[in-house]
């Protein structure tokens, strides 16, 4: 999942303190799972901008909203009502979502209350995780399941630094060295001779170079 | 004549293991504390959000207070822990805001601590006093906006 944190609440008013009427709405998909950005959340952040405003001596009236999703044009629709009632609209979704909205209502400004972070994982209650770096060629099968280039501080594709102390990061002692992850599951499952063979350096092409991208499926288009 | 003495009003969420029958305790030991205090009583505080300490700062609370059982002596094993831990977020959320992170505080008692929730309440209760009202109450909303 997509997993954000909120920003500080001056700095939110600080955003949004040209408007005197404003939607917070709030994403039921990714930003809920790692309460950033869901029902409960909209209803903290809202409550907390309208203290904030009137200690500032600010007119704010903030309403909340939370849809299903908001990187999905079906969804934006139930938000079409209140968005036209408001002067701007502060959303907590991720990058995607407050883009969505914004293409959608042109003419209304759309604001994000979120810091998108990584794609990750809950690792334990209250702990996220990056596991994905989105680069577009996926190499997961040939390190065990354990990313090197999201989970080595340099990315290493053909096997650790010589930085490494123990099992822990050079970059980061709290952490675990991922190479060391990687030699332990390909061990585990049987597969070690895949580091035998030398990875040429990944295409990056399919990353985030030449903007952003595309996935075109002809069989679904209509 | 007297000059007026500011009365805060304050929210108390007690766990009902310990807190609430310590509440209970102090009343039949007809211990006092001030009538400032209005307990809620909550299954267990793991049970509060910080929505709701947010919540009762928005609707005109002066200052919450939240009860708990002694750390290792909760009836849900940690549930105290978790609320300890959502009032550290919301003390800071508060700050971000612009209110007295003081207004906000957690205690553990247990059942049979009458007496030292009585004074930890005295406590919270003069804090709060000299604090002064809750600074949302005073910048533009009118008293019929508040709730409580």
């Amino acid at each position: 999942m997509i997993v954000a944190e909120r920003k500080k609440i001056q700095d939110l008013l600080e955003i949004v303190k040209s408007h005197k009427k404003i939607l917070v709405l709030g994403c039921g998909t990714c930003v809920t799972v790692c309460l950033a950005g869901g029902q409960r959340e909209v209803s903290i952040i809202a409550s907390a901008l309208r203290m904030a405003a009137k200690l500032k001596g600010l007119p704010l009236e903030v309403e909340e909203l939370t849809i299903e999703r908001q990187c999905d044009n079906v969804f934006i629709e139930q938000a079409a009502e209140a968005i036209q009632r408001n002067d701007a609209v502060l959303s907590l979704a991720c990058g995607a979502g407050v883009q969505a909205i914004a293409e959608r209502y042109a003419s209304k400004p759309v604001y994000a209350g979120l810091d998108t972070s990584f794609i990750g994982i809950l690792e334990e209650r209250g702990i996220w995780t990056e596991k994905c770096a989105a680069c577009g060629q996926c190499v997961l099968h040939l390190y065990g399941g354990i990313c090197p280039v999201t989970r080595c501080a340099k990315h290493m594709l053909n096997g650790p630094c010589s930085g490494s102390r123990e099992d822990r990061c050079e970059i980061n002692p709290e952490r675990q060295c991922a190479w060391q992850l990687i030699y332990k599951r390909l061990k585990e499952i049987g597969q070690l001779d895949r580091l035998k063979k030398i990875k040429p350096p990944k295409n990056w092409n399919r990353s985030q170079s030449g903007g952003y991208r595309t996935i075109i499926r002809e069989d679904h288009r209509v | 004549m007297k000059p007026e003495v500011f009365e805060p009003k304050i929210i108390a969420f007690c766990c009902h293991y310990c807190a609430y029958s310590s509440a209970d305790l102090a009343g039949s030991m007809r211990i006092q504390y001030p009538p400032n205090v209005h307990i809620i009583r909550t299954p267990c505080t793991g049970r509060l959000e910080t929505e709701y300490f947010i919540k009762a700062f928005e609707n005109g609370a002066d200052g919450v207070f939240i009860a708990g059982c002694l750390e290792g002596g909760c009836h849900f094993v940690e549930g105290n822990l978790c609320a300890k831990r959502r009032v550290n977020y919301t003390r800071e959320m508060l700050e971000e805001i612009g209110i007295e992170k003081e207004r906000l505080r957690m205690v553990n008692v247990s059942a049979a601590m009458g007496r030292p929730l009585a004074d930890l309440i005295i406590e919270m209760v003069e804090t709060v006093r000299k604090l002064g009202p809750n600074p949302v109450k005073l910048n533009g909303s009118s008293k019929k906006e508040s709730r409580l």
